[in-house]
């Protein structure tokens, strides 16, 4: 049996970046994932690897842009505010074709707002964030062991695809401690980095860049970008399901509410309710092929987030009309968490 | 017979796109002179800036990284950090470097980056149509400042060469002038004494070049060279600010 260790989530994701092979890494101190920042400022000089703090989010991400630009996997990581400000370098990542992986512990807002969980930064990281119009991968972990894992598949899809990805989680899964197995790094058959500048070295020149102005190039760039986008929703989706099978009522749930609406899904299989949970596990590309089967065969959806009703737009996309769609909702805050007897009342109140 | 003047290796054989006038073409052939005198082309990775000088990778035959408004020295750090053996330099105008880029110079020239700034100076913003900079002058007329610079108001010009001698991670800061063969020539040295430092390792080097933008002063060629000598460096004075001989 592999060694099981008892860590942090912001600590999961460090160790997964560093098994993948990551060895730079650039931040910005912000609660609450300033874990991974320290962790990394630890272990990295040990690794001949690089560290910087940088003097904001906005040079930190341009940092990662410049180190992925010479070909290397690199990293950084923020929280709400943060992500904020490195909206601009994802944006010229995107448009460059950029593989790097950005972890959000996301916070609660708008503005300022407060430290605790929350999923209000969900339209921001599935919906491009910055400006001129793309989309990263995004992933949602709900567990200390998923923050290691899925930092790790961060890093592949980022060199698979070009594309910047982003971990999305919140304080519960930063902060918790759970087991960890640590696993090693997929065996994944990846593309050579050929685009990658490394000084002309007697070849041909290599530009990194996201302006394009000849006729018709910035379109036809465009539509490069968006077949990437189409290409991974074909087949880099991920969800989980529990016992949807024969469910009448469905749960949609991400990250950490999840695991209560998972709790809330048990209880009410005692209480002989057909309930089932559906979590996606990729926010984009969004699982909409499985989520449409799930949630036809039940006839029903009750979507569950911390925020006002974000995802669940993507649901009501993904299953149309014919699914009756529901909403249960509770924006970040001080005791704003939900408890699984408060959500199993919601599955009572929407079942049948 | 002996061929006494070429084209840098490190330069295309290319038009520029710059407006008539425009000493970005000068610059650019003392950084291409630079890279050839070091041997260092093939292994030199550019970092383009916001402005007119975006095209850097369309005129010099080396690997370039084009950085947004203002970050290409955050960007150039991640550069050299990956690949500490690869010679680095970013190419940065006065509204990039001195305004919407502030914390990153500072920063990448406090941490002591081992990279080359060169910072072209023409008191304007010259792409986007001559609006004013944080290098303009007081009493200069530009787009946004059309009653002149207000000193009260917007502040006095920005003397980048100094402000970064002060920092401790900067090896070398300079400032030169290209509005005569004599100032060329000395700009010559100058950008190939930054580049030895960072050849040598020895940290943070920056030039900062004064240069005319013809087209956003409204004056031709001839009066627009006359200017860096009349107004400019009386303000900006040409020197070296800082020298870390090791």
């Amino acid at each position: 049996m592999s060694k099981r260790l008892f860590v942090k989530g912001n600590e999961a994701a460090a160790m997964g970046a560093i098994e993948a092979g990551c060895r730079y890494y650039f931040g910005y101190p912000i609660t609450p994932q300033s874990d991974i920042p320290e962790y990394l400022s630890r272990e990295l000089p040990k690794l001949n690897g690089e560290f910087i703090q940088a003097e904001s989010e906005v040079a930190a991400i341009n940092m990662l842009l410049g180190a992925s630009a010479c070909g290397v996997r690199a990293m950084t990581s923020s929280s709400s505010p943060g992500i904020s400000l490195k909206q601009e370098g994802i944006s010229y990542m995107a448009g460059a074709e950029l593989p790097g992986v950005i972890i959000n512990i996301s916070r609660s807002g708008p503005g300022l707002g407060g430290i605790d969980a929350s999923q209000s930064d969900y339209f921001q990281s599935v919906k491009g964030g910055g400006h001129g119009g793309y989309r990263i991968a995004v992933l949602a972990p709900n567990s200390v062991q998923e923050m290691y894992d899925l930092t790790m598949h961060a890093f592949d899809l980022a060199d698979q695809y070009r594309t910047p990805v982003m971990v999305l989680g919140d304080s519960v899964i930063g902060q918790m401690k759970e087991a960890l197995v640590p696993n090693p790094r997929p065996n994944r058959e990846l593309p050579a980095k050929g685009w990658a500048v490394r000084g002309k070295s007697g070849g041909e020149q290599r530009i990194v860049k996201s302006l394009f102005l000849g006729d018709g190039e910035l379109e036809a760039h465009n539509w490069r970008l968006h077949a990437k986008y189409k290409q991974m929703m074909d087949v880099e989706c991920l969800s989980e399901e529990f016992e949807t099978a024969d469910a009448k009522l469905l749960v949609t749930a991400y990250g950490s509410v999840a695991r209560i609406a998972h709790t809330a899904v048990a209880m009410a299989r005692e209480e002989g309710l057909k309930v089932g949970l559906f979590r996606p596990i990729t926010l984009c590309p969004f699982p909409e092929k499985a989520l449409k089967a799930a949630g036809e065969r039940a006839g029903r959806i009750l979507d569950i987030e911390l925020n006002t009703g974000q995802m669940v737009e993507d649901v009501r996309l993904a299953v149309g009309s014919n699914v009756e769609v529901s909403f249960y909702g509770r924006p970040p805050g001080a005791g704003s968490l939900p408890s699984p007897e408060e959500l199993l009342d919601q599955i009572r109140k929407h079942y049948a | 017979m002996q061929q006494v003047f070429a084209r840098p290796e490190s330069l295309k054989d290319v038009q520029t796109h710059f407006c008539p006038g425009c000493q970005h073409g000068t610059v650019h052939r003392l950084v291409a002179e630079a890279l050839d005198q070091f041997g260092v082309q093939q292994k030199t990775i550019g970092v383009a800036s916001v402005g007119c000088s975006v095209f850097l990778y369309g005129y010099f035959d080396i690997d370039v990284v084009e950085a947004p408004h203002g970050r290409a020295p955050a960007v150039a750090t991640g550069v050299k950090r990956a690949r500490p053996d690869s010679f680095v330099f970013t190419y940065q105008g006065d509204g990039d470097l001195a305004a919407i880029g502030t914390a990153e110079i500072i920063h990448a020239a406090n941490r002591g980056e081992d990279i080359t700034v060169i910072f072209v100076n023409n008191t304007t913003y010259g792409m986007t149509g001559g609006q004013m900079a944080p290098t303009t002058l007081v009493g200069q007329k530009t787009s946004t400042s059309p009653y002149g610079r207000n000193k009260a108001k917007d502040g006095a010009p920005i003397r980048m060469a100094e402000v970064l001698a002060q920092l401790g991670g900067v090896a070398y800061s300079a400032r030169v002038a290209v509005d005569s063969p004599k100032h060329v020539l000395e700009a010559k040295k100058v950008i190939k004494r930054a580049f030895q430092f960072q050849a040598e390792g020895k940290g943070f080097s920056f030039v900062e070049v004064l240069s005319s933008c013809p087209t956003n002063w409204g004056m031709n060629p001839l009066a627009a060279n006359k200017r860096i000598g009349d107004e400019m460096i009386p303000y900006f004075p040409l020197g070296v600010f800082k020298n870390e001989e090791q």
